[in-house]
């Protein structure tokens, strides 16, 4: 115990004896097979986003009127869609607007939030009860509703819909950062670097930030999962990626026209958000528990 | 308890000040002049200014904003621009269908969630307990639209049992209407029925190990009295409460789940307000959504505190 805790102290600062609790966490995780299955299969589908001009089979936006809603074949695995673009090649183009909507849009509500949740938890007062108010506010709204609501006002563009869903995410991570640095600003090691009189600033970022990380990272892996599901969501109701440009939940929305005689345009972008976001839901999962102290 | 009521609805104040704030800034957001917006195709710089003196947009905008909130709290949202209806007449319109699928998928939820999450928390370990985490897995990860897609493939196109896309009132012909809602409804409970069973499994595995549990096994009760007359009874209260803030999640949900099978609710209200760039309207139904959760909320802490007696100051 008192090793543990002098561990966490920065004046103990060797490089492996702070690296080694991450180690520790790291090892937890590979233990659990939902979350290594997981992880593998996001690691696949970010290399298939950033390898899509060149593992992409035909161009996703190339029309051709001789293959229109042809089913799967040898030529065209996943088949084609209403004007004869290979599906294939547009779920593979469409993994990088959703894995680039999900990251990006977690980026924008980690940026925007964790300085906030920071700031009112280490400062507590007024500025607390203010950030507090918006944030509830801000929580009362639905998340899908205030980023439709948010996407509306900006435009449709995938840009666009990238900052709705960031600003809709972000109430959640100022909530949960303000919730961390509350338990950790009363640690003693919090106490001892505010004792040999560092300021608050260097406080909140080099003591009390690396000890909220684990907290973030999880919330932020589950994060990606409803920002992709929610890039989907206003795709399909035409909020976000726009045609002829390819994006999973715009695909759908083409295939819920066809379905009775193009089945396949619904199934294949459908099964890819399912698997990304169930992957991120297990490694969000496996995380939660390889980083939970009370695990050792 | 009247103190605890009176001081939670004292703190919801600033929070539904801010929550106005919020949408009213939406329509300040807005690209280019709102009075043209309004106006439309009118290009009439006499109307225009009209329209500025109706809507007070010639004031400043703390002033506006008055005005605003003033005509809010007397029930004027304003009106439709698209089809010149009152935004409260529109709203209470489509909401009753809305709160129709929203109930009945809450006791689809239910059915299913509370019951797996016992199974699973009391064959711990089992296949049981597997599948029924592999199920809360598929129903927290599948998106609702494509399963919505999928019923309407397999019990509409291939089977031919449902219909696709409509809704028939209750009152009119309630087996129509039943037929009519079953499959949305369904979608939109999947999702929480999976976040209860979760929810459900944590709170039973915690009592079956709490002494009073034990002490009941000692008596010599049969296990399923054990299980369903003490130990659901103590788990159900948070998992009640923690379901009821799900509601915005069904909320959410029903803008997706509408718009796929055509059911004219307030969720296809808000989407077509969207794209008609009928601001008045989106800002009507975001306002009365948070009052909604705001209030769900509200009735969750109270009904938390009524069956935690120990809560009670």
């Amino acid at each position: 115990m008192a090793d543990a805790a002098l561990s966490a102290m920065p004046l103990a600062g060797p490089q492996d004896e702070l690296e080694s609790p991450a180690r520790r966490a790291l090892q937890r995780l590979f233990k659990r097979k939902g979350a290594v299955v997981g992880l593998l299969v996001i690691v696949v589908f970010a290399l298939v986003a950033l390898l899509a001009p060149w593992i992409a089979p035909y161009d996703p936006v190339a029309t051709s009127w001789t293959a229109v809603r042809k089913p799967p074949s040898a030529l065209h695995w996943f088949g084609t869609d209403e004007l004869g673009r290979d599906i294939l090649a547009r779920v593979i183009h469409g993994a990088r607007a959703s894995l680039m909507a999900g990251a990006i849009s977690v980026t924008i509500a980690l940026a925007i939030g964790v300085p906030l949740g920071l700031l009112a938890g280490y400062r507590g007062g007024f500025i607390d009860a203010l950030i507090g108010r918006i944030t509830d506010a801000m929580l009362a709204c639905p998340f899908l509703i205030l980023a439709i609501a948010l996407a509306a006002v900006l435009g449709p563009s995938l840009a666009d819909a990238m900052i709705a869903i960031g600003v809709s995410a972000t109430p959640v991570f100022i909530r949960l950062t303000r919730g961390q640095v509350m338990s950790v600003k009363v640690e003693d090691y919090v106490e001892a670097a505010r004792a040999i009189g560092n300021p608050p600033w260097r406080i909140a970022l080099v003591h009390i930030l690396p000890n909220i990380l684990p907290a973030l990272l999880v919330q932020a892996t589950l994060s990606v999962a409803a920002a992709i599901i929610a890039e989907a969501a206003l795709s399909f109701l035409g909020l976000g990626q726009q045609p002829p440009f390819p994006s999973w939940g715009s695909m759908l929305n083409a295939a819920q026209r066809f379905l009775g005689n193009a089945p396949w345009m619904a199934i294949w972008p459908g099964l890819v958000i399912f698997l990304v976001v169930l992957s991120l839901n297990l490694l969000g999962d496996g995380l939660r528990d390889a980083l939970d102290p009370r695990e050792r | 308890m009247l103190n605890f009521l009176a001081r939670r609805i004292v703190q919801l104040v600033p929070t539904l000040v801010f929550v106005s704030i919020l949408i009213f800034s939406l329509q300040h957001l807005l690209p280019g002049d709102p009075a043209l917006v309004m106006a439309g195709e009118e290009r009439d710089p006499a109307v225009i200014e009209q329209i500025r003196k109706q809507y007070h947009l010639d004031r400043t905008i703390p002033v506006q904003y008055a005005y605003w909130v003033a005509n809010v709290l007397s029930g004027d949202l304003g009106e439709s621009l698209r089809i010149k209806v009152p935004v409260l007449d529109l709203i209470a319109q489509k909401l009753p269908v809305t709160l129709q699928l929203a109930a009945m998928a809450i006791v689809i939820a239910l059915l299913i969630g509370i019951p797996a999450g016992i199974i699973s928390a009391v064959k711990k370990g089992t296949a049981w307990d597997y599948g029924a985490n592999l199920f809360a897995l598929w129903g927290i990860s599948t998106p609702n639209f494509w399963l919505g897609i999928m019923l309407i493939f397999l019990f509409s196109i291939k089977l031919g049992w449902l219909p696709a896309s409509g809704f028939v009132p209750p009152s009119e012909n309630l087996r129509a209407s039943l037929a009519s809602t079953i499959m949305p409804a369904f979608v939109l409970g999947n999702a929480i029925a999976a976040i209860l069973m979760r929810h459900t499994r944590s709170a039973m595995l915690q009592v079956l190990e709490s002494d009073y549990v034990r002490t009941a096994r000692a008596k010599g009760l049969s296990e399923r009295s054990v299980i369903l007359k003490h130990a659901m009874r103590n788990a159900l209260t948070p998992v009640i409460t923690l379901g009821a803030l799900e509601l915005g999640t069904l909320l959410s949900g029903a803008v997706l789940t509408e718009q796929i099978f055509s059911v004219p609710g307030f969720g296809k209200l808000i989407v077509d307000a969207v794209f008609n760039r009928d601001y008045a309207v989106v800002q009507g139904v975001v306002l009365v959504t948070a009052t909604v959760y705001i209030t769900l909320n509200l009735i969750a802490d109270v009904a938390y505190i009524l069956v935690n007696p120990r809560l009670r100051g």
